[in-house]
């Protein structure tokens, strides 16, 4: 059976990207961004994942105004990078996981979640920056990755709630999958920000570390916060931290926090990591005493 | 029909991108995409006004577009990730249009942010009602719900 081992969060900023394809990584603004991510490569080598679900959003590569999808789960054998102007991110072809992902499409849709399908899709800096801060500059990336596109660039995004019950789905769908698969999912984007408008540059430390504290422990007060409210508070794209909910909702209700890291400003944002490790062996041991349970109530009834 | 007030509208220096700025500004931004291949940026540096009469932009979208006044754009409907492309045909990084969306220098900007940003006191509402709160406490809705009712 597949099974969630962890979620994380991590910024998708493109300046961030710019700075490791032009070898500024070593520079102090950079270094200081980018030791905070240190840890996170030495945990993903030990949690090897089999696949990462990547939820994430496109600025303007795949989708245009043409349709704006509000979930769109990527279901090809492999998404390209995008090129958003000057070439595509020198980075490797992101390899997909058709049969997996068409399996969570099924059953999340059957579960009323009403995601697009796409089955052909370029992968802008918002999916591989994350790559990149979670797995170092590899020649391939290290596991599958099937990338979720949530629209938050068009208000309305989807609700915190509604985030946070398809993550729900999403792990339903993970846990009825027959193969073995370690599965990390990756919450993208954030923290406070805001690019546009008079009011940019935006930042709200105060609001980001007590979105942290709640990611953790009390995701559900999280999913009672309005859009306006993100958007006052947080910048106006800030809301695309609703992206994390997914990720939440795809955990344990309660989390192990094995690593945090804060710091403003990355470009024009503040950037939030977290890693949250479902509890599974505590889990896996209760649902191995229930079944012997059962079984004994089943032997004494024949 | 003018446009409808929203709760965010309250926010200050805000164009929120809502589904109906998307509509408005539709051709704004399908003009911006245009510019992510190379010879439609030629033909536009070509011929700014002609090669803009191809998108069905309204006079003051073109006129916003053609004096480069990014929050004028925002306004009439284009999006930030879009307008971002024609900053980069010109040859500008982002921290100019930063810069001169926010009335500020690109080195101001530059070092408001390394100072922590743009603090969210004072800057949370128009009306200043918007009390300081954080994610730990999400409530209110007081407001938007009595302004809706006037949209």
């Amino acid at each position: 059976m597949a099974r969630i081992i962890a979620g994380v969060t991590s910024s998708h900023v493109p300046a961030i990207g710019a700075a490791i394809d032009n070898g500024k990584t070593g520079e102090p603004y950079w270094k200081r961004v980018f030791s905070g991510f240190e840890k996170a490569k030495e945990w993903m080598a030990k949690a090897r994942p089999d696949v990462c679900i990547v939820v994430y959003n496109d600025h303007a590569s795949a989708f245009s105004v043409e349709f704006i999808p509000t979930f769109a789960l990527g279901c090809a054998a492999e998404f390209p990078p995008a090129d958003e102007g000057w070439g595509p991110r020198p980075v490797p072809v992101v390899k997909g996981h058709p049969e997996f992902a068409a399996h969570i499409a099924q059953s999340v849709i059957l579960d009323e979640f009403d995601l697009t399908v796409v089955n052909k899709m370029e992968v802008d800096h918002g999916l591989t920056v994350p790559l990149n801060l979670m797995f170092g500059s590899p020649k391939e990336w290290p596991c599958r990755v099937i990338p979720l596109a949530v629209n938050v660039v068009m208000y309305p995004p989807p609700t915190g709630h509604r985030c946070f019950m398809l993550g729900r789905a999403i792990r339903k769908a993970v846990e009825s999958y027959p193969e073995d698969l370690r599965v990390v999912v990756m919450g993208t984007g954030g923290m406070s920000h805001q690019i546009s408008g008079p009011r940019a540059g935006l930042i709200n430390s105060k609001f980001d570390k007590a979105f942290l504290d709640n990611l953790t422990k009390d995701p559900k007060k999280l999913i009672r916060l309005k859009h306006v409210e993100y958007m006052r508070e947080a910048g106006a794209e800030g809301i695309e931290m609703v992206m994390w909910l997914i990720m939440r909702g795809a955990l344990d209700d309660r989390v192990d926090e094995v690593y945090r890291f804060y710091t403003v400003p990355a470009s024009n944002t503040a950037v939030g990591h977290i890693i949250l490790e479902n509890r599974q062996k505590k889990a896996a041991s209760r649902l191995k005493r229930a079944a012997a349970r059962a079984n004994v109530a089943v032997r004494r009834s024949k | 029909m003018p446009r409808r007030e929203q709760a965010y509208d309250d926010i200050p220096g805000t164009f929120v991108f809502d589904a109906e700025r998307s509509r408005q500004g539709y051709g704004i931004n399908m003009f911006c995409m245009s510019l992510m291949k190379e010879e439609n940026r030629k033909a536009f540096k070509a011929n700014e006004a002609e090669y803009l009469k191809k998108f069905n932009l309204t006079p003051e979208q073109t006129d916003a577009i053609l004096k480069r006044d990014y929050n004028r754009m925002l306004e009439l409907g284009g999006n930030i990730y879009f307008t971002a492309k024609l900053g980069a045909t010109d040859g500008h990084s982002f921290q100019h249009l930063a810069a001169l969306m926010t009335g500020s220098t690109q080195e101001g900007y530059a070092k408001m942010m390394l100072a922590g940003g743009r603090p969210i006191e004072g800057n949370r509402s128009k009306s200043g009602l918007g009390k300081p709160r954080t994610a730990a406490k999400p409530k209110s809705k007081v407001r938007s719900k009595s302004r809706s009712k006037r949209g």
